[in-house]
């Protein structure tokens, strides 16, 4: 494990959809799910759904619990948070998270 | 050599635990919440508790770390202070110590052994050679998967319940699997000789080759493979991996050298407190032998590891035995077993069913006076088994036709409720929840399912008790008026109807609005796509604009159906399911274009899958310029209108149903309705569009048209109630404007029409009054609705196509062109379809590899 996280600019806010999700891929052929939750607000987790075995978490809807936001999986309904990656719905279940934050329209995540 | 743990506190009472298996773990688990312990744990494995009854998924893709019970970092915050790879190779009782191979030494004040089983292995010749191997661990399987790797066919020993797992796991790697049984039947502890036979044909028929009666003399080197195994009879088999489950042996030989007192046939002697013949010293799961039996299950070894834990904390629990019933699903075979399945109770009556075209056998044991049930054999459907075990468990009296309980279909089958259960009825068995355990959580004031099962920990084990749970606790609840919630989530405290008014009456245009006036918090994945389709059905906006987009549900949002590898299928519309000659080959060009996956639907129309989400637009822009539309096929909306040819081309037809099917249609496509709504219109009696199963069914007549409403097919298959007859083209076309916005208007969302109707107050004769006699006054503001929608269609693929920002949503990734290469695709039948997991790790996507042939493993049924 290196730690030597950097932040990367993935893409800019006008690439982002609001409320919704989008998909970027990193240089280690990694896919993640970056969701825009408000104007200067995103997180970004793994894309790849541990349920449904696909990548498409960024397909699904965005809501929050008890004010844990969290992506409703497209395919089985599995719920992850964005901010921790752990499933609502199963403990056994987990994403990578990513921090993701926005500076002058440029979308950052944290690798 | 050091000494460890003798520098712990002195007031801390020092607990070892050897072996960290599934019941070593749950002892630990007894202890999270005493400080008065210290515990040390000490595995021979090179990694703590795993799940080992979830094993085989360890081939479908799940990690090592997937099927972990535990972590480092939660065992360090429990304050338990454990050793991998420390296999204990001494115990010195008198000193009340123990040591570990690599030379460590442990005190203890009390030592528990849980130390397991290891599979038994016949003594053959040959049995030493390579790939030859056992099903137990995470290692084992590393070794199988390396093994199958460069094999074509296998062979599992034993045909019991964990070989039966195994063969599964074999043929889940692609392998040509087989089984051996030294007995005349599979699963000769669980099932009888009929229920034997009847699971054989099953497992025959998906594709595993089944040997009974065979006794391997030795394994020799084969021709065709690596191995060949010679069997008494003179026959042979020619195998690449040989997989021994052939039972279980207690792991005692710790016990046995440092004696402690051990069985005749093995297993170390406990008592009922789990006391080994040193008091000092604990046996608990598959290593202990209570009352001269091993369990070979995890749930009697969970109740061990309660008893002495409880016992070490001053509890005076006992361990009493356990009930070995079992319902699995071997390789998508159902089976149970209960109690005395091979009726060895003296006077035993049994009384079977055998069904030889759905392959369906059932049996169960009653005692001589026909008031107890005292076992069951179920094999190919074990929907009775809970009702059954309840019986058998609580010594319930049977009625005076216990067979009743068996036969399928018979009219009054006794249901057993859950008010006859008593408190001491075990409801999960994983985790010994009593319903006295659920009647108390609800006492104490859960008022959910959810709250249940978070204060029983009931149905978080194997799952199988759920329907049970939630009759339990849904009975209780009634019991003391407690309210189902009809809410539609926790952000609005609105029933879907009571939205739908709200919306309308407001003229709420958007979901932000509806929320900050009616609503909390974000939203989630209920509220939001029943929000959006109430505002679809009254608005009729684009869905994919910016204030509804992120409202829109799995296939809504790229307006496509997607399938489970994340690709998604195509339909185009097909009114009435008539399509010019051009039109089909430019749909078959299209796919041929795009390799498409290319299929006839029941609804008339043609799927096209396996696009990928950036290839959509493309494949839209093309079928566009073919003249054809967007089938709605993703949408909770209209699907299609089946129609026969009528009268134009029938010789039977008295009405044109063609034409009639293509106008409806067309009139009500695009319409986003609470679930998907199906229409057929026959051209006469005979009923070839099967109108009678459909949502909206029209049926011609020598006067006109007989509606029929709210029928289904799926699931739950509802015949359709004749609604009016002999209508006018133009009576029908009000009549059904209005039943679908009344249906719009007051269903629940995902109700079908049929089950709208049935919850209706006042059922069918209540809709006639309304839609007909319009006895709510409310049918102008139906129709006028209707053609409100009707007014503003349009195809939703076309709107996308020629939306720029639209596009760009379809890219794959913001910041490549590149696309998903986890989407692959094998040929089948001269198409695409998509690549398992298995072969997706055997073409070197996946990090583990294997090898495979060009049989599907997922040619078991669902």
């Amino acid at each position: 494990m290196s730690n030597s996280k950097a932040w990367q600019t993935i893409c800019q806010t006008q690439d982002l959809v609001k409320h919704s999700g989008v998909c970027a891929l990193l240089e280690n052929e990694e896919q993640i799910a970056i969701f825009q939750t408000d104007d200067q607000q995103a997180f970004s987790i793994s894309n790849w759904d541990p349920a449904g075995k696909a990548n498409v978490l960024y397909r699904g809807i965005i809501g929050d619990e008890n004010g844990e936001i969290f992506v409703a999986s497209p395919l089985y309904k599995e719920r992850f948070s964005l901010q921790t990656g752990k499933c609502l719905d199963d403990e056994q279940l987990a994403v990578t998270s990513y921090q993701t934050r926005i500076i002058n329209d440029n979308v950052q995540v944290l690798i | 050599m050091s000494l460890h743990a003798l520098s712990q506190p002195a007031d801390k009472q020092r607990i070892v635990v050897v072996g960290n298996g599934m019941v070593g773990h749950h002892f630990v688990e007894q202890f999270t919440e005493n400080d008065n312990y210290q515990l040390t744990v000490l595995s021979a494995e090179p990694r703590l508790a795993y799940d080992r009854v979830h094993l085989s998924e360890y081939f479908t893709g799940k990690t090592a770390d997937d099927l972990a019970l535990t972590t480092p970092e939660q065992y360090q915050k429990l304050g338990v202070d454990f050793h991998l790879d420390a296999k204990v190779v001494e115990i010195d009782k008198s000193a009340k110590t123990v040591r570990t191979a690599q030379g460590q030494i442990f005190a203890y004040d009390k030592l528990v052994l849980a130390t397991g089983s290891y599979p038994f292995v016949p003594p053959i010749p040959g049995k030493e050679r390579e790939h030859c191997l056992v099903y137990r661990t995470i290692d084992d399987l590393k070794q199988i998967q390396a093994s199958a790797n460069q094999g074509k066919v296998g062979v599992v020993v034993g045909g019991g319940l964990l070989g039966l797992e195994a063969a599964n796991a074999l043929k889940e790697l692609g392998l040509d699997t087989h089984v051996v049984e030294f007995a005349p039947q599979l699963m000769g502890v669980q099932l009888d000789q009929l229920g034997g036979q009847l699971l054989r044909k099953k497992i025959e028929d998906l594709g595993v080759s089944v040997h009974t009666e065979k006794a391997t003399q030795q394994i020799v080197d084969g021709e065709q493979c690596v191995h060949r195994m010679e069997f008494a009879d003179g026959s042979y088999l020619e195998t690449d991996l040989i997989l021994f489950s052939a039972g279980i042996r207690p792991y005692d030989n710790l016990a046995r050298e440092f004696e402690l007192t051990i069985g005749e046939r093995g297993g170390i002697v406990v008592n009922n407190q789990c006391q080994t013949s040193d008091e000092h010293i604990y046996a608990i799961g598959e290593c202990a032998l209570w009352n001269n039996f091993i369990f070979g299950l995890v749930a009697p070894g969970y109740a061990m590891a309660k008893v002495a834990a409880g016992h070490i904390q001053g509890e005076t629990e006992s361990f009493t035995g356990a009930d070995m019933s079992t319902k699995l699903k071997l390789m998508g075979v159902e089976v149970g077993s209960i109690g005395d399945a091979h009726a060895k109770t003296a006077g035993a009556q049994c009384f079977t069913y055998q069904n030889d075209r759905d392959v369906i056998y059932k049996k169960i044991v009653v005692s001589q006076d026909g008031k107890n049930l005292l076992g069951a054999v179920l094999v190919g459907d074990t929907s009775e088994y809970d009702t059954l075990l309840q019986y058998a468990l609580n010594g319930i009296e049977l009625p005076e036709n216990p067979d009743s309980l068996i036969l399928p279909s018979s009219n009054e089958k006794p249901s057993l409720g859950v008010d006859a259960l008593p408190d001491s009825a075990t409801i999960c068995s994983c985790l010994n929840v009593t319903k006295g355990d659920i009647v108390g959580a609800v006492d104490a004031g859960a008022t959910d399912i959810a709250s249940v099962k978070a204060v029983t920990k009931a149905s978080t084990g194997c799952g199988g008790c759920a329907a049970l749970l939630k009759n339990v606790a849904e009975h209780e609840f009634a019991k003391r008026g407690l309210e189902v919630k009809k809410d539609i989530c926790s952000h609005f405290a609105y029933s879907r109807t009571e939205l739908f008014h709200i919306i309308k009456a407001e003229k709420i245009r958007n979901f932000d609005t509806l929320l900050e006036k009616h609503g909390q918090g974000m939203g989630c994945e209920i509220c939001k796509p029943a929000v959006g389709s109430i505002l679809a059905s009254i608005w009729n906006d684009y869905i994919l604009k910016s204030d509804h987009l992120p409202l829109q549900d799995t296939n809504d949002i790229y307006l496509g159906n997607m399938q489970k590898d994340g690709t998604y299928s195509i339909v185009p519309r097909m009114p009435g399911g008539e399509v010019t000659p051009d039109k089909l080959i430019a749909i078959g060009e299209i796919a041929k274009e795009y390799n498409l996956y290319t299929k006839v639907t029941g609804g008339q129309r043609i799927d096209l899958f396996g696009a990928r989400v950036d290839q959509l637009p493309d494949i839209w822009e093309k079928l566009i310029a073919a003249g054809m539309e967007t089938g709605h096929a993703y949408g909770k909306s209209l699907r299609t209108v089946k129609s026969c040819v009528g009268s134009t081309w029938c010789r039977y037809g008295v009405q044109d149903s063609m034409s009639m099917a293509i106008f409806l249609e067309n009139r009500y496509k695009g319409l986003r309705t609470p679930h998907k709504v199906k229409f057929a219109v026959s051209g006469c009696t005979r009923e070839c569009a099967e109108a009678q199963s459909k949502d909206i069914g029209v049926i011609a007549t020598e006067n006109g048209w007989n509606l029929y409403v709210s029928g289904n097919g799926g699931m739950k298959p509802r015949h359709a109630d004749l609604f009016a007859t002999d209508l006018d083209d133009a009576t029908l076309v009000k009549y059904i404007d209005r039943y679908l916005m009344f249906y719009v208007r007051m269903a629940d969302r995902l109700q079908r029409t049929s089950v709208w109707l049935e919850s209706l107050e006042g059922g069918l004769e209540y809709m006639q009054k309304v839609v007909i006699d319009d006895h709510l006054g409310i049918n102008d503001e139906l129709e006028k609705q209707m053609s409100a929608v009707v007014d503003s269609y349009q195809c939703e693929w076309k709107t996308t196509i020629n939306s720029p920002e639209q596009l760009k949503r379809f890219r794959q990734f913001v910041n490549s062109d590149k696309t998903d290469t986890s989407i692959q695709f094998v040929n089948e039948r001269e198409q695409i379809r998509p690549a398992t997991i298995t072969e997706k790790a055997a073409s070197g996507l996946l990090i583990d590899t294997v090898t495979i042939t060009d049989k599907s493993d997922e040619l078991t049924p669902a």
